[in-house]
Formats: C-alpha cells, structure tokens, sequence
C-alpha cells in the first residue's frame, strides 16, 4: 500500500508539472508584454536598457547573453533577491522555508544517488553519505522553522492575513507537520538514513519489503503525499517561474524577419471574436481580423449614395 | 479611518467603500498645501455608481432595479468568461491566466506603488488589493475550483463588488512597477487592464476621454484632438511660420513625401498643447539633413493608441491605419515622437498584431536624435543649458521598453547640469498620469492626479533639485512624453511651482534646439504657457 501511494505521487507530481507546462506552451501567441531590465540584454542590462535604444534595430545583430540571465536568475532561486529587497521583514521567514526545501530536495538527490549505489553493489561515497546526514536533518529544521514562522505571520499580521485564505494555513501546516515527522523518524529511527536509503532501493527496484518502523512509514507517506501536493497549488511557481520571467517578462523576441511569429499572428487573427459591447458586435463582423480592419466610426455610404 | 478595509468588504452595502484622507498623505518637502478633495457633482452621482470613494473614473451607470443590479453582474461575468479563452483575448490569455495562478499573497509588491506610498499605505491602493478579489472572483466563478471559498479565499459577488471593482480599475497607472518588484513575475498592472477590457469590450463602458473622445474621436476624425487632415496640416503650417520667424531658422514640415526614408507620427496634442516640440523636431530634422515626412492619412498624423490602456480590439483598428499610411508612402521605416504610450504601443505590443505586409519597423526618436547630436552635424552652445535639468523616464519608454540610454547620452553633452532622479531609469515612478489620466480632469480627477497620483513624482523632482531650490534658480524638467507633460503641467500649476520654484518641464528636442548655434537663444521660456 505504502508503494503504492509512493508510485501515485510520483506519478502525480510528474503529470501535473507536465500538464501544467504542455496547458501554457499549447496556448496561443501572445503580444509582447516585457518588462525591463530583460537579463539577456548583456551589458545593456546593467542598467536596464535593450536592443530598442539602437536606430535601425532590425539591422543590427541581436547579442543575447545566457550569463545575464543566469545572472539573475541564479540569485533570484538561490537567495529570493527580490523578496530580499523588497520585502526584508518577510524574507527572514520564507527564505528558512524554501532553502529548508531545496536542501531536502538535494537530500532526496543524494539518498537516490546512494541508492544507486547500493543497487550497483558500489560502496556509497562517503562524502555523498555525510552529506545526505546533514542536508535533511538541517532541511527538515529549516523548513519547520519557516512554515511555523509563515503560518504564525499570516495569522498574526493583519495584512496579510486579509490576504490569506484557509489553504495558506493548510499548507504551511502540512508542511511543519510533515518535517516533525521526518525529523522524530531521523531522531529515534533512522539517524544515518539507512533505512531511507533501503526504501529507495525497493522503490527503483519495484521489491515491496515492508519497513519495520511506523513512524518512518507515516514519514513516507507524508512526505509523498506532500510532493505530489506541491504543483497542484500556486506552489507550482517553482517551475512555472521559468515561463513568467522567459516568455513573458523578457520574451522580446521581435516579428520583424520571424516566419514562426507571423505565421501564429495569421492563426490568431482568424480566431474568432464574441465580445458583446457595440463598437465591437453587431456589424456582421466575425473575425479579430475583420473586426480591426472595421471601423465603427466611419459612417458607412448610404443607400441612397 | 484607513487600513481597515478587507477584501470581503468591497460588496458590502455602504455608501463608499472608503476615502482617502488628505491628511494622511505622504508628507511633501517644502510648503506644498493640499486641498480639501472636490466633490463629485450630484448630476455625476445619480447617474454613475461611484461608489468605490470620493472619485467617479468610469461611469458605470447606476443599476436602477434589482434586475438591472442582476444584469451587471451577469454581464460581468460574461466578459470575465470571455477574458479567459483563447479566441476571445489571445493577446493576454497565457499571460492573465499565470497571473491569476501563480501569486503567492506576499505583498512584496506593495511597497513598489506610488499610489499606495502616496496615500499613506491605503489598503485600496495596495497593488494586490484589487488583484486579489479579481482572483477570488475567478476562482470561484469563472474555474469554478471545487472549495474555492476555502482554497483561494471568499468574495461577495454583487453588483457593487462589480461596480467597486471597475472603478478600482481605474485607481492604477498600469505602470507596472510592482510587476517589477515580484519575486515570481505576476503583473497587477495587467489585472487592472483587463478588469479595464472586460467593461470597455463587453459591457461597453470606458471613461468618455479614452473612449468617445479618444479611440472613437481618432478613427472618426483621424486625432483625438478632433483635428482633421485639412485642420492639422494648416496648423502645422501656423508652427512652421512662427517657429521659423522666432527661431531665425527657416523650416517648412514636410507632408506625405512618397518614399522618404522615415514617416514621425507625432502625439497630435503636440501641435495644440505645446507647439515648439513639433517645431523642433522639424528643426532638429532639416538642420541635420534627414529625408523625413509627415503622414495626414486617417489616425497616422496622431501617434496616440488609448486603445494601450482600455481596449484591444481599438488599439488593433487604430495601429492598422497607423501601418497602413506607412505602408501607402512606401517609407523605410517609423519614427515615433515623444510620446511613451504611443511608443510602447506601436513599437512593441503591435509587433503581434501587425500581418507581415503592414510590419514597417518602428523605433522610437531617441536613437536617432543621440545619433544626431553625437554626429557633428549640428553645432551647439552647451552654455546655453546651464541651469539644473533633471529627467523623468515615461514608464512606457524606460520600464517597458529599456529606452534609457539615448536621452541621457544627449542630457549629459547638452545639459552641464543635469541630474538624474532617484530612482530612475526602468526603476522610475509614474508622472501619476499613465493610463489615461494624464487627459482626465472631470469633476475631481484634477484634485486626485496632482495630489495623489504625481505626489511622488513631485517629491522625486523637488529631491533632485535639493541643491537649487527657491525662485532664483531657474530649473527644467525634461519629460520626453507628451501624457507625461499633460501631468507635470497639472501638478506644477496645482503646487504653483513656475513662481515658487521657477521650475518648468518640457521635451528633450526643445533642450536640443535651445542649445543650437544656429537658433536665436532663448528657445525655452520661463513662463506658463496658458
Ligand atoms: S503579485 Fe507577486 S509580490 Fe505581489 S503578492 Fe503576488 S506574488 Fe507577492
Ligand atoms: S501598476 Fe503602478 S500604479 Fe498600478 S498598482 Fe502597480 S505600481 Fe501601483
């Protein structure tokens, strides 16, 4: 059973990142909606500029630098600049909590690694060993320490609790709930994670031992249940992020010498458009197309002319 | 009383759903009085639900029964339906919807907002204040998530949610600062542009100054200034005599030049508003030797698109004719003037909307006016101005097209003392006149833009001249954006600026042709033009 609900997760968790990225890409074209400063303007993007300030723009080669996104990209994840800068007070609580998920998220990397391992008859590393003792273990701290802080903030500030609805409160707590677990089974259980470690092996090996430990059982299941959790709710930032930064606010891919882009325009201007209002309807035009090339205020000849 | 208000609390019945108090105001560096707010007039409130506060944007009208109560809403929702399908609102459709998905309730943006920093932190003008109930409403209603009220948080769905809700659309310069600050890339601005769209598109209603007299006027007359063909050519004309006699430098603007390398669409408020921005680029144009012409084909002599802040299907028909005319002259490319919105519009949104045989490339006047001046062609006199410049960076040109550069380039080699803004660049804050307000003074709106939309506008330009201040010293403001003059020109004759502070604005090409050699001096004037 406890398998079972393990592969479930697995399985829900991949397809509901899937769905999510093929519901986003299979969209239409949007318009250009960028915001600045756009990172891969290499040494423009110092201080916010981009290929618009050139005359003749169209002409010129267009540099774009994967380091400058990198750039910003790697301590907007690693350290949430942003909230850093603009929210410093706020930052102190949720950046605990997601760095507690990204060291058990590299804890989850290092036990499949020793699994592996284990798998392949090689004796684990032992740094890689070390390692995995000491991310989930300081994981686990941090993140109880950043939901409860997080759960405790939304309820006691009255601004945002204004903001936060009853499943704010349910996943904060799931979480904190989930890591006392993950922390007690490490405390009295499982201190060097062996036991994990031999639960992954039956996982990848499909060999359905059972565990002699509850509360490790209950850990698994928990922790399962919370990753499969995670990209059915706005958490799911955590990849959707990609596509709000690349597609939208740096996607300043011009259409000038772009056949990809005027094809999809051909495609969307076809659609067809139903918006009531009367500047728009109820000229027995049907078609984006036809609609932007009418024009409502033109008087239309009379019969008589 | 302020912060008290919740989210639950914009469809409850009261009269309004708060006021900003003057008193709570951020407080401004020198003697700067606020007034009292206007009231909106009794006409104005029987027959608009102004309800949201002390302000009436919109004009929603008033439902009189419960039915037409009903139908409001109804017809909401409808327009909400249809804001989150493809064909209807393929524009915004994948950019709304991770929008709506995706905000984690942090509030880190709030702080980035002018509005909500001017008002003294009021809870309506927190950036997701508004965001949030559009959310709940979209949640619940338009997904239809089961536990919705439970999962994403409940709102009362009446029709003074509706009513509130349009107005509130209406409290945001859709300057996308906040957009800016949040750590996951959600975009407040656009919720309000699109809570802006579903009233203009599907219930049509859209404030009079964007809509009859704005995109409506301009694809009927050819300007939202009213001026037609004949009517913008003889008042061109007028500038070109005028500015040839004053300036000892003798033009003539050309028009419909067929196969002239750029066609400059000016903001036609230019012509009427302030004259010798029109007259300078034709100046700065025929010193520098440059193959250039004005279009007077419909909508193509006025780069204005109010459609950028309202409404889709407007700002597609009025690009069309804009890329027609270019087209019909055969020109190599479009020049727009300064105008940001104009800009924003036409360089970049449009560049999705265009089919491939009216795509002319466009790029803005400040590249080529850099290019210009770091020629040689064109000698200056610096020395011509030395008195403190500062800039304001139009959101549309720096924040959401990266602009920057260019104009700081031609301030810094003709301007011995220009300073920037703190902050500024992509990090700017609005002249409080973005998104269509720059044009509205109804009633109070005059009132709410110069105290509390360009409050901080106002307080960033008295920073910058901390070191000048006082009617001694004559100071500039370069705006390059004809909306954003429209603002500034408001809130120096609202805080009496020109006599307390000898501070006046202006564009960028008038510091170019005041610092000509070859133009009689005194191009810029220290006066109120009226
Ligand atoms: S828009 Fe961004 S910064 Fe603002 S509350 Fe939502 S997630 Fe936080
Ligand atoms: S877009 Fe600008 S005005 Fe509107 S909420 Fe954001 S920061 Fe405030």
């Amino acid at each position: 059973m406890i398998y079972l609900i393990c592969y479930a997760a697995i399985i829900v968790f991949a397809a509901a990142i899937v769905y999510r990225i093929m519901d986003y890409v299979k969209k239409p074209l949007h318009v250009r909606w960028e915001l600045y400063p756009v990172a891969h303007e290499a040494e423009k993007a110092e201080y916010g500029g981009g290929y618009l300030e050139e005359t003749d723009w169209w002409k010129k080669p267009r540099k774009k630098s994967l380091i400058g996104e990198l750039k910003v990209m790697i301590p907007e994840i690693l350290l949430l600049k942003a909230v850093w800068e603009h929210n410093r007070s706020l930052w102190y609580l949720t950046y605990p909590f997601h760095l507690g998920l990204y060291l058990i998220a590299g804890f989850i990397g290092l036990l499949s690694i020793g699994a592996v391992s284990n798998i392949l008859n090689i004796s684990i590393w032992m740094p890689i060993a070390a390692l995995t003792n000491l991310l989930g273990p300081v994981g686990f701290v941090l993140c109880i320490y950043g939901a409860c802080a997080l759960f405790y903030r939304r309820l006691k500030d009255p601004v945002l609790r204004n903001y936060s609805s009853y499943e704010h409160f349910f996943n904060l707590g799931l979480f904190a709930v989930t890591m006392v677990v993950a922390i007690l089974t490490w405390l009295f259980v499982d201190p060097n994670f062996n036991m994990a470690r031999a639960f992954t092996v039956n996982l990848i090996t499909f060999n359905f031992g059972s565990m002699s430990s509850s509360l490790f059982n209950l850990q698994v299941v928990m922790g399962f249940i919370v990753m499969a959790y995670i990209p059915l709710t706005h958490m799911s930032h955590f990849f959707m992020k990609y596509f709000l930064y690349h597609d939208i606010r740096w996607g300043d891919e011009p259409t000038i010498d772009n056949p990809a882009t005027d094809a999809k325009i051909g495609i969307v201007l076809n659609y067809p458009i139903k918006w009531s209002a009367s500047h728009i309807a109820g000229h027995g035009k049907n078609t984006w197309a036809e609609v932007a090339t009418f024009n409502p205020a033109q008087e239309p000849p009379t019969a008589k002319e | 009383m302020e912060n008290t208000i919740t989210i639950e609390d914009i469809g409850k019945d009261t009269e309004i759903l708060m006021q900003v108090d003057v008193k709570n105001l951020m407080p401004l560096q020198g003697d700067f009085p606020d007034k009292e707010w206007g009231e909106i007039n009794s006409d104005t409130k029987e027959k608009y639900a102004c309800i949201l506060d002390n302000l009436c944007v919109l004009q929603i009208p008033m439902p009189k029964t419960p039915e037409e109560e009903e139908e409001l809403v109804n017809k909401f929702l409808d327009g909400m339906r249809k804001l989150f399908t493809k064909e209807n609102n393929w524009t915004f459709f994948s950019i709304l919807e991770t929008t709506m998905e995706h905000c984690a309730k942090c509030n880190t943006c709030s702080d980035a907002c002018h509005l909500y920093e001017a008002t003294g932190h009021n809870e309506m003008y927190r950036p997701n204040y508004r965001s949030e109930i559009f959310r709940r409403i979209y949640f619940k209603y338009i997904k239809n998530k089961p536990f919705a009220k439970w999962r994403y948080g409940d709102v009362d769905l009446n029709w003074r949610t509706v009513a509130r809700l349009g107005e509130l659309a209406y409290r945001c310069n859709i300057c996308r600062r906040c957009a800016q600050t949040c750590p996951i890339g959600v975009d407040n601005a656009l919720i309000a542009r699109e809570i802006r769209k579903i009233f203009s598109q599907e219930l049509g209603i859209a404030p009079p100054e964007l809509h009859d007299k704005g995109s409506m006027l301009q694809l009927k007359t050819g300007s939202s200034t009213a001026m037609n063909k004949l009517v913008v050519k003889d008042n061109v004309q007028f500038i070109d005599e005028d500015f040839s006699e004053e300036t000892g430098f003798q033009f003539e603007t050309p028009w419909d030049v067929q196969g002239a390398d750029i066609l400059l669409i000016h903001n036609a408020g230019e012509i009427l508003a302030w004259p010798e921005n029109i007259a300078a680029f034709s100046i700065i144009f025929k010193a520098a030797g440059i193959s250039w012409t004005l279009s007077s084909e419909l909508a193509a002599y006025d780069s204005i698109n109010y459609g950028v802040f309202y409404d889709d299907v407007q700002f597609a028909r009025t690009v069309l004719l804009q890329a027609q005319a270019a087209k019909n002259l055969g020109v190599k490319k479009i020049v727009l003037g300064e105008c940001g919105h104009a800009h924003k519009a036409f360089t970049v949104i449009a560049d999705r909307v265009l089919p491939k045989a009216l795509n002319t490339p466009r790029e803005s006047c400040f590249p080529i006016l850099r290019d210009i001046v770091m020629s040689g062609k064109i000698k200056f006199d610096p020395e011509r101005n030395n008195f403190p410049v500062t800039c304001h960076d139009p959101c549309n040109l720096t924040r959401l097209m990266g602009i920057i550069k260019p104009q700081r380039d031609i301030l810094h080699k003709l301007c011995p003392q220009f300073r920037e803004m703190n902050p500024h660049g992509p990090y700017n804050y609005c002249c409080g006149g973005g998104s269509g307000f720059a044009i509205m003074s109804r009633n109070n709106i005059s009132d709410w833009r110069t105290q509390i939309t360009g409050r901080k506008k106002l307080s960033q330009i008295l920073d910058s001249f901390s070191d000048s201040r006082g009617p001694e010293i004559q100071k500039y403001v370069c705006a390059p954006c004809s909306n954003c003059k429209g603002q500034l020109r408001d809130i120096l004759r609202h805080y009496k600026l020109l006599e307390k502070e000898q501070l006046v604005y202006g564009g960028l090409v008038e510091l170019i042709v005041n610092a000509m050699v070859d133009v009689n001096p005194g191009y810029i004037k220290w006066e109120d033009e009226g």
